[in-house]
């Protein structure tokens, strides 16, 4: 299976790193080579955070992913910052509730999702993140259903396993948006 | 012949290396007596400072630590913490417990380390040679205070055990002294309760020993206990700050 | 016996575990970014297995809490990032001067100062030259992938007890904060050696010891560090760890450790696609440096490239093993910048002269 370099950024509290860690959890499920790696800083709420997640089938060599295949953005700046890092033939998948404006790049597949706005109307508050992954999900197929399904339970804590069906839901919400 | 009197077992025969007239060896001697009296020695692990007492490695017998300046809580504290049925004692100095290793010192008595803090404080640093140290009088003369300790710009000394007596953590805090045979036998029974406070799983205690510097001082031996009487006891009072024991909590009850 | 289960963990999470799994007991710390995670860990996980979780009033206390858990004889470690390391040199120092064994662990960040705290390898002097003050060396093992963050910590523990001296391993904040697959525990909590010049009471057994860094004798303290750099040089022969990548046939010979190895495997990687001999060695151990592996690959190698976080440290050692017979030269980013697979393709593409 060819590499898989993604970027995921937006706002701190948006479940940027929780998206990061499905994806990378999903890799590990499959027995692939993956490395989820942080921005960190002082900022927690409300800062910028982003996150880099490489599936592959060798050692991953640089977990710093700057040149994504897939990007997700969550937030106006990481929009304005990351959209022109995509590599050619790269995809981007945009909240479109909270990103105006559309990139002119022709060289990428571009998804424009109200993520936030139909987590709103389905009663996913919270779980826009999750609707974005399953857009990543309809478009790369980059594990199976089940697989993703065994690493939302892995990555939901043991306490919280309540919340892996409204998860699974947003899932499926994201496939088919 | 009946044995009379003899050095005690947490001694070793090493000759030590103080000046004469110097306390440090009477305070060694009593540390050593309650570590015998008590059946300590084996399970006893001794940190030495940076300071006169440097070399404090080489004349008590149980296991000894030398540590670097100032640290000799931290140090403690990691030996009791990994052995906590060692009985663990500190000998520190003025500028080794009260500047240099001030932090190690307050926190060790925060966290009521169960460690005993035998504190040597003679108003001065001695193994440089006399400079001033943070228990230094006001008005007095050192190498680095010629012109006596001006409190304007060197500031005020620190009265340790009245410090750390505010801390929960100290469950013993006694200041004593050396300079007569009322005073030495009173600060066995401290070094002793210090012991105890250990083994009762107390937390920290401190047994502060206001002592002379001859040498430094300018004096005789006999003319420095009369000073550290007339100068350093007005400033630095007898007595005991802390004390958690059951005893003492019942002598408190009216 | 747990069998080892291949798990996503973070580096400064999985060091954690790896130093319980290894036996120590004894953590004393202070938090600082990006290392806090350690620390959290081992609080969280150290009251499980009866072990001390301490946090200390400041590096400097922790490292001398270490000291203390050391001299008793059991398995001790802190950890801290660049600014804290600094305060912990004198302790380190006393440590070597002691002769006692313990585990430092440096997450570098950037500096000098209170710097930045992003991922940097600007520590590699104080490390490799000097961890303290005196004539002294502690061994240095430079984990590249959150695997090695565990495989080292127990390595790092023997051979400090076996050589009686302290160990750190020089991380970095790219690879204390990132999550990798790995496999962990499974294995019997090692016994440590008997330490038997250990502090811990004699029970009126023995003699009582001393654990002491003075000695007033010039001449006494001049026979003592001979004796201790004869262990150095042993250590020296037999303990050097390095990887090497593609180097057998390689004409241009990167040098790099830790995060920026793995930067680094990556343009070796792209440059091999492209036609160009290039290989990648990796020091597992800055110090002991791995001289040899350097002086069998300048046999073949027409240059070496040394790519580093930091303005060129390592470079010295590397121009050190190869004794300037062949070019060395350096390609660095620092104050917590990571470099780029592309950067350093760009340098082997400039080196190689476009030659394929």
């Amino acid at each position: 299976m060819k590499d898989l370099n993604v970027l995921l950024a937006g706002f701190g509290g948006q479940g940027i790193l929780f998206m990061g860690k499905l994806i990378a959890y999903a890799g590990l499920i499959d027995g692939r080579e993956v490395s989820w790696l942080p921005s960190y800083g002082p900022e927690m709420r409300g800062g910028t955070a982003n996150c880099s997640v490489c599936l592959s089938d060798e050692p991953v060599c640089s977990p710093l992913v700057t040149e994504p295949d897939i990007l997700i953005v969550m937030n106006q700046p990481s929009f304005d910052r990351f959209i022109g890092s995509v590599a050619p033939g790269g995809i981007a998948i945009i909240d479109s509730s909270l990103v105006g404006g559309k990139t002119a790049r022709e060289d990428i597949s571009s998804f424009y999702v109200p993520a936030t706005a139909l987590a709103g109307e389905k009663g996913l508050q919270g779980l826009a993140n999750i609707i974005l992954v399953g857009k990543m999900l309809a478009e790369t197929r980059f594990c199976s259903l089940d697989t993703m399904r065994a690493a939302i339970e892995k990555a939901v804590p043991p306490r919280k396993q309540n919340l892996v069906a409204g998860n699974m839901r947003a899932v499926e919400l994201g496939m088919d948006s | 012949m009946a044995v009379v009197f003899e050095k005690p077992h947490a001694l070793t025969d090493a000759p030590t290396h103080y000046c004469p007239g110097c306390t440090h060896g009477i305070i060694h001697r009593l540390i050593a007596e309650c570590l015998d009296e008590l059946g300590l020695e084996g399970s006893a692990v001794g940190v030495a400072p940076v300071g006169c007492a440097v070399m404090a490695y080489n004349y008590f017998s149980c296991d000894m630590i030398q540590s670097p300046h100032g640290r000799a809580p931290a140090i403690a504290t990691g030996v009791k913490r990994a052995l906590p049925s060692a009985a663990v004692f500190t000998y520190q100095g003025d500028g080794d417990l009260a500047a240099i290793g001030t932090a190690e010192t307050v926190h060790a008595a925060a966290r009521g380390e169960n460690i005993c803090v035998f504190f040597v404080n003679n108003a001065i640093y001695g193994m440089t040679g006399g400079q001033m140290a943070p228990t230094t009088l006001p008005g007095q003369v050192t190498q680095t205070s010629p012109y006596g300790r001006d409190v304007k710009t060197a500031g005020y000394p620190i009265r340790v055990c009245e410090l750390l007596s505010t801390l929960d953590g100290t469950a013993f805090a006694q200041r004593v002294a050396v300079d007569c045979v009322r005073n030495v036998l009173a600060a066995k029974k401290a070094v002793k309760k210090a012991f105890q406070t250990q083994l009762d799983g107390r937390g920290f205690s401190i047994v502060e020993f206001i002592s002379s510097c001859p040498t430094n001082w300018g004096f005789t031996p006999s003319e420095a206990l009369v000073w550290l009487r007339e100068h350093m006891l007005p400033y630095y009072p007898l007595g005991v700050y802390k004390d958690t024991s059951a005893q003492a909590q019942g002598e408190a009850q009216p | 016996m747990n069998m080892a289960q291949r798990v996503l963990m973070k580096g400064n999470e999985a060091l954690a575990q790896a130093a319980i799994d290894a036996g120590c007991r004894c953590f004393f710390g202070y938090p600082i970014t990006p290392q806090t995670e350690l620390a959290a860990y081992m609080a969280k996980q150290m009251p499980k297995v009866g072990g001390v979780y301490l946090q200390a009033e400041s590096e400097i206390a922790a490292i001398n809490m270490v000291q203390g858990a050391a001299a008793a004889g059991v398995r001790a470690m802190t950890s801290s990032s660049s600014p804290g390391i600094s305060l912990k040199t004198e302790g380190i120092s006393y440590m070597c001067g002691s002769d006692l064994p313990a585990l430092i662990v440096n997450v570098q960040r950037g500096g000098p100062g209170l710097g930045g705290i992003q991922p940097s390898q600007a520590d590699y002097w104080q490390a490799t030259k000097a961890p303290g003050h005196g004539d002294l060396h502690i061994l240095v093992f430079t984990p590249s992938s959150v695997q090695e963050m565990v495989d080292l910590v127990g390595k790092a523990f023997d051979l400090a007890d076996k050589y009686r001296m302290p160990a750190m391993i020089l991380a970095d904040g790219l690879l204390g904060q990132m999550m990798e697959p790995v496999e962990i525990g499974g294995k019997e909590v090692p016994v440590p050696a008997a330490k038997p010049w250990a502090a811990c009471g004699h029970r009126n057994q023995r003699e009582h010891n001393i654990v002491n860094s003075l000695y007033l004798t010039a001449s006494e303290l001049e026979d003592l560090v001979k004796k201790r750099f004869e262990r150095y040089r042993e250590i020296e022969a037999k303990e050097p760890l390095c990887e090497a990548y593609l180097v057998d046939d390689a004409d241009i010979v990167v040098a790099a450790y830790g995060a920026a190895a793995r930067i680094a495997k990556a343009a070796v990687r792209t440059a091999r696609e492209r036609g160009i001999r290039a290989g990648l060695l990796r020091p597992v151990t800055v110090w002991p440096f791995p001289k040899k592996d350097f002086q069998a690959a300048a046999r073949h190698a027409s240059r070496f490239l040394c790519v580093e976080m930091n303005m060129g440290q390592m470079v010295d050692d590397v121009r050190l093993a190869v004794e300037c017979s062949k070019p060395v030269g350096f390609f660095g980013t620092t104050g917590g910048v990571i470099p780029t697979p592309a950067q350093v393709l760009e340098q082997i593409e400039n080196l190689s002269g476009g030659a394929r």
